[in-house]
């Protein structure tokens, strides 16, 4: 296992400082996020961290990469197209770190999802 | 004949953005067996309680999701008098030539008004592995993985939810078995062909097309349990689960392929007849409804989709 | 429709030499529930999980067997069309007035070849318990006993199997979903009229209209383990079991209620489509068909009826 661990800054759309985790080399850096969340790290969120498939499949866990290097699995190109990635937008759950870095998170459908929440009263 | 039209969910296509990785979760975790691959790099695969020649089509993409859903009917003229129905509902339908996927006669496809393709077939081959019928053993060739037993339902999202019943209802021929009914309209419908509690099921949803999950069927709860070690002893994502479900009552897990498409296995499910009523759901009890033990949802459920 | 003609078995008439002891044997062994007694000393029980009047009647009688078995069809007209069918078969038929049985609409009846009466009927009307149907929870009572979920099928010990095929194919539209071939003919045949592996079963026998046994469905085979508890807790007299069919793939045990009917109590079991084969077995076999584990007869499975 590699023991290589980096600093992830995460913020919300709205450029607000949402906190750290340490996340890994060979770690998916929105479970790094996950953690970070289940010790109660995050604050600010417009909800709470945006966890779909973890998988690069279904969209929800969008961000824009404002620092640092990482490398990436596959990603569904309805969320993150070719002019998309050019600008450092990936999905959280199919990236790994190569080195420190930070996010903001631009999720997917932001409307969609509030709008059924809404109609749920959830 | 007493089950005429439609008889069953018979095979589901999905796009992969790995073809290596959902081969292998789909034989090793799942439990299901590779029938062969098309010269066009489509997997088809099955799971070995299944006669037909398979019940799962992958397909590499760069997204994921639902390409189509195939339901088997009893006789090659109940396609031709589907075919009437469905034009004559004013839906167009293509033709889709026998052997356009291997071991599957000639095809109808329409796309429904939630935005999903689905398609009837009545002619399919069989193919290895799959039940004995001459002295036969409970199984041919031993589980493994989940033990995948068949590919039982999918539950779609998008949008014209009472439009898609008016369609599978009157068109189709298929029941309503259980319904949500929230304040602002209907929010969810599962839809039975035959005694199963549901063959395919949606839920309301925005955009048109999308993707909620597969199932697959397992024999009991105590296989949901060892579905569950599976998913954790291998980093599959998870979902929820283990719980039941209040409607259809089955009990179940969710868990995401590596392309992100939302699986679920389950076991057990009510027995439905065209003579019982259809149960119903409302705002209050729907948390209880989805997850009979959480009694909540979890926004995840309502809106993560491929 | 998807489902047309015969739907499902829908009671059976058993005959018990000391009712009190059946009572309490069916309800609180068993886990079924009373409806009513009617005026003539019959006793009507139902499953929890089931939503028609009733699935089981009690006849206190000086000797044990079946009465009758009945199954219910979809509606009025397909009643007279079978009335029709069966009289242009050649076999007499009687009608039945509403109200013989409580809930329970007018019938057909008639005896077939193998010397079993059998009866069909439309109309029925529901009682409590039944499942739940707005926001519905798993059960609405809580299961009891060995938490039977409903009255399944029968087995019946007859002669001119071969002819009893003939019609239930034929007449009723069931469909063979599987057989016991041996050298000299035909042993066993399982008939489904939907999607279960069995809702009637014969076996040739010499003596006409024997009765075999009345199966009740159960969730899964932890439930099978707990009945077989039951069984000794309670002194019931055991027949063979937990085991599992090879036959269906159904995992059972089999017991006697106390005028000595037996009873099978099962989960599990495949899944039947029309299309699908008929799966067969022969001698060299039909030990593992009948039990999976045994792979033995025993002589009292075969020659031990009431």
């Amino acid at each position: 296992m590699s023991e290589q661990r980096f600093n992830i800054d995460v913020e919300n759309i709205n450029a607000e400082f949402c906190g750290s985790s340490t996340g890994y080399a060979d770690e998916r850096v929105l479970v790094s996020l996950e953690r970070a969340q289940g010790f109660g790290k995050l604050k600010n969120l417009p909800k709470r961290l945006p966890v779909g498939c973890r998988r690069g499949g279904c969209g929800i866990c969008r961000a824009r990469i404002l620092e640092g290097n990482y490398k990436r699995d596959p990603m569904s190109r309805e969320y993150v197209t070719l002019e998309d990635e050019k600008e450092g937008l990936v999905l959280l759950c199919a990236i790994y770190p190569l080195s420190d870095l930070k996010v903001r998170l631009e999720p997917k459908c932001v409307k969609n999802v509030e709008a059924n929440s809404q109609s749920l009263e959830i | 004949m007493a089950l005429t039209g439609v008889l069953r969910p018979g095979f589901i296509q999905l796009r992969v953005l790995d073809m290596a990785a959902s081969v292998e979760y789909y034989t090793k975790r799942i439990g299901f067996h590779v029938v062969t691959k098309g010269e066009d790099g489509r997997v088809y695969l099955k799971a070995a309680d299944e006669f037909d020649h398979h019940s799962l089509v992958l397909r590499q993409a760069d997204t994921a999701g639902l390409d189509l859903y195939a339901f088997k009917v009893r006789k090659d003229e109940d396609l031709d008098s589907f075919k009437k129905r469905i034009e004559d509902y004013g839906i167009e339908v293509d033709d889709v030539r026998a052997g356009e996927q291997p071991g599957i006669g000639r095809r109808i496809s329409f796309v429904i008004e939630s935005g999903h393709r689905i398609e009837l077939y009545a002619q399919a081959e069989m193919s290895e592995p799959k039940p004995l019928i001459h002295n036969p053993d409970v199984w041919s060739v031993e589980p493994h993985g989940m033990r995948a037993r068949r590919m039982d339902h999918a539950l779609l999202y998008g949008p014209n939810i009472e439009k898609v019943l008016n369609f599978f209802v009157k068109v189709l021929d298929f029941e309503c078995a259980e319904r949500v009914d929230m304040p602002d309209g209907l929010l969810a419908i599962w839809l039975t062909a035959g005694m199963k509690a549901h063959d395919i099921a949606f839920v309301n949803h925005p955009e048109p097309g999308k993707f909620h999950h597969v199932a697959f069927e397992l024999e009991d709860w105590k296989d949901v349990g060892n579905a569950a070690d599976i998913i954790t002893r291998y980093n599959i994502s998870i979902d929820i689960g283990p719980t039941r479900h209040g409607i259809t009552r089955g009990q179940t897990i969710y868990f995401f392929d590596p392309s992100g498409n939302r699986c679920e296995v389950f076991a057990g499910g009510y027995t439905y007849y065209p003579d019982h009523p259809t149960r119903t759901w409302d705002e209050k009890e729907i948390g209880r409804g989805i997850f009979y033990y959480e009694r909540q949802l979890n926004d995840a459920f309502l809106s993560v989709v491929t | 429709m998807a489902m047309t003609g015969v739907l499902r078995p829908g009671f059976i008439q058993i005959r018990v030499m000391d009712m009190e002891a059946a009572k309490e044997h069916y309800i609180k062994r068993i886990g079924l529930h009373q409806v009513m007694e009617g005026d003539d000393g019959r006793v009507y029980l139902k499953a929890a999980d089931e939503f028609d009047h009733h699935s089981i009647v009690l006849r206190k009688a000086d000797d044990a067997g079946c009465d009758l078995m009945a199954f219910k069809v979809l509606d009025e007209e397909t009643l007279d069309g079978f009335k029709k069918r069966i009289e242009d078969y050649g076999i007499e038929v009687d009608e039945v007035r509403a109200g013989e049985q409580p809930g329970i609409g007018r019938r057909i009846s008639f005896v077939i070849t193998s010397g079993h009466r059998i009866e069909l009927y439309s109309n029925c009307d529901q009682s409590d318990p039944k499942p739940g149907i707005f926001n519905s929870h798993i059960w609405s009572v809580e299961p009891h006993g060995m938490r039977a979920r409903r009255f399944d099928h029968a087995l019946f010990y007859g002669p001119d199997i071969d002819g009893v095929l003939d019609f239930f194919t034929k007449v009723l539209d069931f469909k063979l979903a599987e057989k016991v071939q041996m050298p000299d003919g035909l042993l066993g045949i399982w008939l489904t009229c939907g999607m279960k592996a069995h809702d009637i079963a014969f076996v040739k026998h010499p003596e006409p209209g024997k009765f075999h046994h009345v199966s009740f469905e159960l969730e899964n085979w932890n439930d099978v383990g707990r009945a077989a508890d039951i069984i000794t807790n309670f002194n019931i007299s055991i027949d063979i079991g937990p085991t599992r069919h090879g036959i269906t793939y159904g995992q059972t045990i089999y017991f006697f209620d106390p005028s000595g009917n037996r009873n099978e109590v099962f989960a599990g079991g495949y899944t039947y489509y029309p299309d699908l084969p008929t799966r067969a077995w022969d001698e060299r076999d039909v030990g593992k068909a009948i039990f999976y584990y045994e792979r033995q007869l025993n002589e009292a499975f075969l020659s031990v009826v009431t």
